[in-house]
This record gives C-alpha cells, sequence and structure tokens, in this order.
C-alpha cells in the first residue's frame, strides 16, 4: 500500500533523512521504533507532506506522492495523528472532531466514534485542550477515523499516558486493524508495539536499518536492545 | 431643560449617538483586521484605502450607471472584496514566508497608491452620495431627535458584526477558520485548501471595510482621505482589544466610539486623543490587549 524508498527531507539546511526504505501492506499495523532524533517524526511527516524539502519516492498504491501539496496527499487517503496532537484550543470536542475532510467512505461515523470512545461523547462541548492527555489523545485518533482515510500514521500515541489508556489505545489499534485500516505507528515503547504490529522497522540517524517480524520478535530482543539503547 | 450630570440631555444623547456611528466604522474596519490578521499574520494597512474604495465603488454605481444604495451595499463589497482577493493572489501571498514587516510595508504601499490615484481622479474635497430614500428624516425620541439614517448605520453594523462573529464562533466554516489560525500545516493535512482559505479570509475582511465605506457615503463626503481619517484610530482600537480577536475588536470599537463620544461632552478638547491615551495605558497594562490573549 505504501512504498517509500530513497527518502530524503530537510529542515531549512538541515539534511536529516538519509535514503529512508520501506513499505507497508494493505491491512498491516507496521511500526518505526528507533532512539531519540533518529528521524521517525520526520518519516511520518513527510509522508503527509508537512516537512519543507523531500526527495526520493513515496508511493500509495503505486502513485507517486512526494511532490504533493499535504491537503492533496490527506485527500489521496493519509491521515496523520500527530506528536504534539494537535487538538486545536479554539475548538471544542465536537469541532476538532468535525475538522478533517472526508477524504473517502469507508470511515468511521460519530455514533461508531462514540462507541469506540465514549469519554469524547460525554466531553462533547468541551474545549478541546481542557481534555485529559488521554482524552487528548484518544480525540487526536478519532478525529482521523472519521476521514476515510485508509492509511493512519500514528505518531507516539501513548506517550506520557497511564497504563490503563495505553491498553485502550491498542484494543483501538486491533479495532481498526480488524476494520481494515493500515496503520504506521512510530513507538518508543516497543512492548507496546509487540501487542499491536506486524511487523518493526527500526530507524537510526535518518535511516531505516533493520526490519524484524512481530513474530520474530523475542527472537531479536538482545539486537533490539542495542539499537534502542534500553 | 432636562439635564444629566449637569449637562443638557440632547448633548449628551447626540454625542453618545455620534460616538455609537463612529463605534460603528471602528468596529467594522477593526473585525475585517482581526480576521485578516488572525489568518495572515498580516496587519493589513490598506484596510482604510479599501474601506473609502467601498464609498467610491457605491458612488461611481450611481453615478455612471443609475445604480443606487441598496444595491451597492451588496455589491460594492463584493467588487472591492474580489480586488482584495486579487492583490492576495497576486502580491500578499508572496510575503508570508517573509518577517509580517513585509506584509505591513507592502499594505502601506498599497494604501498609498489607492489613495494617491483616487485623489488624482476625484481630487481631495470630496463628492456628497445622498441618503437613500427609505432612510431620510429622522425621529422624534422623545430626549432627542435621531436622524433615521445614522440609526440605520448603528443597526446595519451592530447586525453584520454579529453575524461575522457568529459564522466565525457557530459554523463548521468557522471553526475550520480558526483552527487554521491556530496551526495552518496541520489543518492543510487534514484535507483543507488552506491558500484558498487565506485568499477568502482576505477577500472577506476586506468586504467588510468596504460595508462600512458604503454606510459611512452619505454620512461624509465621498472623498480619497475618509479611509486615513479613520485608520490610525482604528489600529489603535485593535491594539487595545487585542490583536486579532473577534469579539474584542467588536466591543472595543463600538465601546471606545461611545468613550470619545462621551469625552466631547465632558472634555471637548482631549476628544481627539483619548482613544490614544486609553492605548497607552492598556499597553502599560495589559499589552496583550483587554480580549486578547498574552501569548
Ligand atoms: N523543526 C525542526 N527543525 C530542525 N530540526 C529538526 C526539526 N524537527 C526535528 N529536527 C531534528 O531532526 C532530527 C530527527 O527528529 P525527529 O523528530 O524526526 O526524531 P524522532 O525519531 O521522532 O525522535 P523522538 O523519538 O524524540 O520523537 C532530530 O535531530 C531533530 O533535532
Ligand atoms: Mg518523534
Amino acid at each position: 500500500m505504501l512504498d517509500v524508498s530513497q527518502l530524503n527531507a530537510w529542515y531549512g539546511e538541515s539534511h536529516i533523512l538519509h535514503g529512508v526504505d520501506f513499505n507497508v501492506q494493505q491491512g498491516e499495523v507496521v511500526t518505526l521504533l528507533g532512539r531519540n532524533g533518529a528521524g521517525k517524526t520526520t518519516t511520518l511527516k513527510s509522508i503527509m507532506g508537512l516537512v519543507g524539502k523531500r526527495q526520493g519516492h513515496i508511493k500509495l498504491n503505486g502513485r507517486e506522492i512526494v511532490g504533493l501539496r499535504s491537503d492533496n496527499i490527506a485527500k489521496a487517503g493519509i491521515a496523520i495523528c500527530p506528536e504534539e496532537r494537535g487538538i486545536f484550543a479554539s475548538l471544542n470536542v465536537t469541532e476538532n472532531l468535525m475538522l478533517p475532510r472526508v477524504v473517502a467512505p469507508g470511515g468511521l461515523d460519530l455514533a461508531e466514534i462514540y462507541t469506540l470512545f465514549p469519554n469524547l461523547k460525554e466531553r462533547a462541548n468541551s474545549q478541546g485542550t481542557k481534555l485529559s492527555g488521554g482524552e487528548q489523545q484518544m480525540l487526536a485518533i478519532a478525529r482521523i477515523l472519521r476521514t476515510g482515510a485508509k492509511l493512519l500514521l500514528l505518531d507516539e500515541p501513548t506517550e506520557g499516558l497511564a497504563p490503563v489508556i495505553v491498553q485502550q489505545i491498542g484494543r483501538t489499534i486491533r479495532e481498526i486493524k480488524a476494520r481494515g485500516f493500515t496503520v504506521l505507528l512510530v513507538e518508543q515503547n516497543f512492548r507496546f508495539a509487540a501487542t499491536v504490529a506486524d511487523r518493526h522497522y527500526v530507524m537510526e540517524h535518518g535511516r531505516v536499518i533493520d526490519m524484524i517480524q512481530n513474530a520474530e520478535l523475542a527472537a531479536n530482543m538482545g539486537k533490539l536492545h542495542d539499537y534502542l539503547g534500553v | 431643560m432636562f439635564m444629566i450630570l449637569g449637562y443638557p440631555a440632547p448633548l449628551m444623547f447626540g454625542q453618545l449617538l455620534l460616538g455609537l456611528i463612529n463605534g460603528a466604522f471602528y468596529a467594522l474596519l477593526s473585525l475585517g483586521l482581526a480576521i485578516i490578521f488572525g489568518m495572515l499574520r498580516i496587519i493589513n494597512f490598506a484596510h482604510g484605502a479599501l474601506f473609502m474604495l467601498g464609498a467610491f465603488v457605491a458612488w461611481g454605481m450611481l453615478q455612471y450607471g443609475g445604480i443606487g444604495y441598496w444595491p451597492a451595499l451588496i455589491v460594492a463589497p463584493i467588487i472591492v472584496g474580489a480586488f482584495g482577493v486579487f492583490l492576495e493572489r497576486t502580491m500578499i501571498r508572496h510575503l508570508y514566508k517573509l518577517d509580517h514587516l513585509y506584509g505591513l510595508l507592502l499594505t502601506f504601499g498599497l494604501a498609498e497608491i489607492i489613495e494617491g490615484l483616487a485623489r488624482n481622479q476625484f481630487g481631495s474635497s470630496g463628492m456628497p452620495y445622498a441618503i437613500p430614500a427609505a432612510l431620510q428624516g429622522a425621529v422624534n425620541l422623545g430626549f432627542m431627535f435621531l436622524p433615521i439614517y445614522r440609526g440605520w448605520v448603528v443597526i446595519a453594523a451592530v447586525v453584520v458584526c454579529l453575524v461575522t462573529w457568529i459564522a466565525i464562533e457557530r459554523t463548521s466554516l468557522g471553526a475550520t477558520l480558526r483552527a487554521a489560525t491556530e496551526n495552518a500545516p496541520l489543518v492543510q493535512a487534514f484535507g483543507v485548501n488552506v491558500p484558498r482559505l487565506i485568499t477568502l479570509t482576505y477577500g472577506a475582511g476586506v468586504a467588510l471595510a468596504a460595508f462600512g465605506g458604503v454606510l459611512a457615503a452619505p454620512i461624509y463626503s465621498v472623498n480619497p482621505n475618509m479611509g486615513s481619517n479613520f485608520i490610525i484610530v482604528v489600529f489603535a482600537v485593535v491594539v487595545i482589544g487585542g490583536m486579532g480577536s473577534i469579539l474584542g475588536s467588536i466591543v472595543t470599537g463600538f465601546g471606545l466610539g461611545v468613550v470619545e463620544g462621551l469625552t466631547k461632552v465632558f472634555y471637548p478638547q482631549a476628544s481627539a486623543t483619548v482613544i490614544f491615551v486609553v492605548m497607552v495605558i492598556v499597553l502599560l497594562a495589559r499589552p496583550a490587549g483587554l480580549f486578547g490573549k498574552a501569548t
């Protein structure tokens, strides 16, 4: 579904990604693991068109999208849940939820979203940023499920959240996978990643340096500890 | 004679009305500036010139096309708004990546050009624009005579300001606008054509200014300086209300008009400066403005 090859990206003058290669198959949950500053967020932003300068290839179902503007990338069927969550303070919960444009049929409707995230229904009229960290993360995920985009980019959705919330996010990811969504997930927490993912890519210094099948994770623990320095 | 605080009531109400009328124009102009500033992050110095252009287009429609006040009230803002769209597309757009100062300089230059051309063509003396027949005359309110047209100006401005405010606070387009003001790249990544939204925002802000210009045409003569007479005060209003605050610009616009009017009763010598005194005090006590959020 997504085929990234020889991807280079720059913030101004600083060259951050140096030829990133990986792919994601339809219906998979794939993670990008790696230390702080490895370039995971930059990779997601590059796919979404949020990095100023990028070169190489990003193919979505065979279509080159590396040069597109981000709104057109969204319309091509990709949606992002950013690392900083990006909940809008001047919008209430419902308005935050309804903000992303519906780009294709097959997204969840409001009733389904409220079943998945009951908290959001109770807080529908609250200011977006008045929600707890966990609720904001739910909202950031929920609003991209509405759009009908089939490839979801999730950037550290469990960061800084309590274990019960992390479990709920894990259930959500498995649920959306079951519904046929494809997920590219950035994670620091590979124990969490192991509970949801099919495959893991490891990034270092702006490159993908390894790929591990989830089934082979246990056998590769030593290697992974080296990569991640944990 | 009926007195209030030792001043004759008709004088008091008369000045209050004048204050409200000025306030109506302050509110319309500062509202447009606030909307534009929120989205484009530039201070639109051309705003006064575009207000003036609204009055001139209305005047021209009558003079050369025989088209009267009521159609002009709708059509002139559309024409001037379209001109704003043209300015944004061809010029202002290229400055977003630079320091905001460049946007200010460009729009300042545009204001000078537009006003200069108008002066060249029509001179500085000003041309009359008749009050529409339906709004001529005055009503006796018991405590004062209210010229109907002036009452209409205040009501029309209040309604347009409120409708604009509701559109921003309560509609999905308004929600998109507010979100883009906060984080435009993310809104664009959610599938919104933000460059087009920016263009339309500028056009809408400019149309509000032009609407004010048409309202003003029968009160002040239609002259090339009518915008610049207002705009300096309006910048003070914007600073006092809080840069980019929608509600702040409306409330502060009307409020300061009234303050100015009342100052004419109590201490006429200060009426031209009172708004700037308020501005200095607000800047010192609350730099983000009365309604602004400190950043
Ligand atoms: N806006 C920016 N401008 C310049 N450099 C940046 C910017 N954002 C990130 N970087 C740099 O790019 C490199 C990669 O950052 P990135 O955010 O992609 O890492 P990451 O793998 O997501 O890290 P983390 O796990 O901490 O989120 C880092 O060296 C970082 O300092
Ligand atoms: Mg990151």
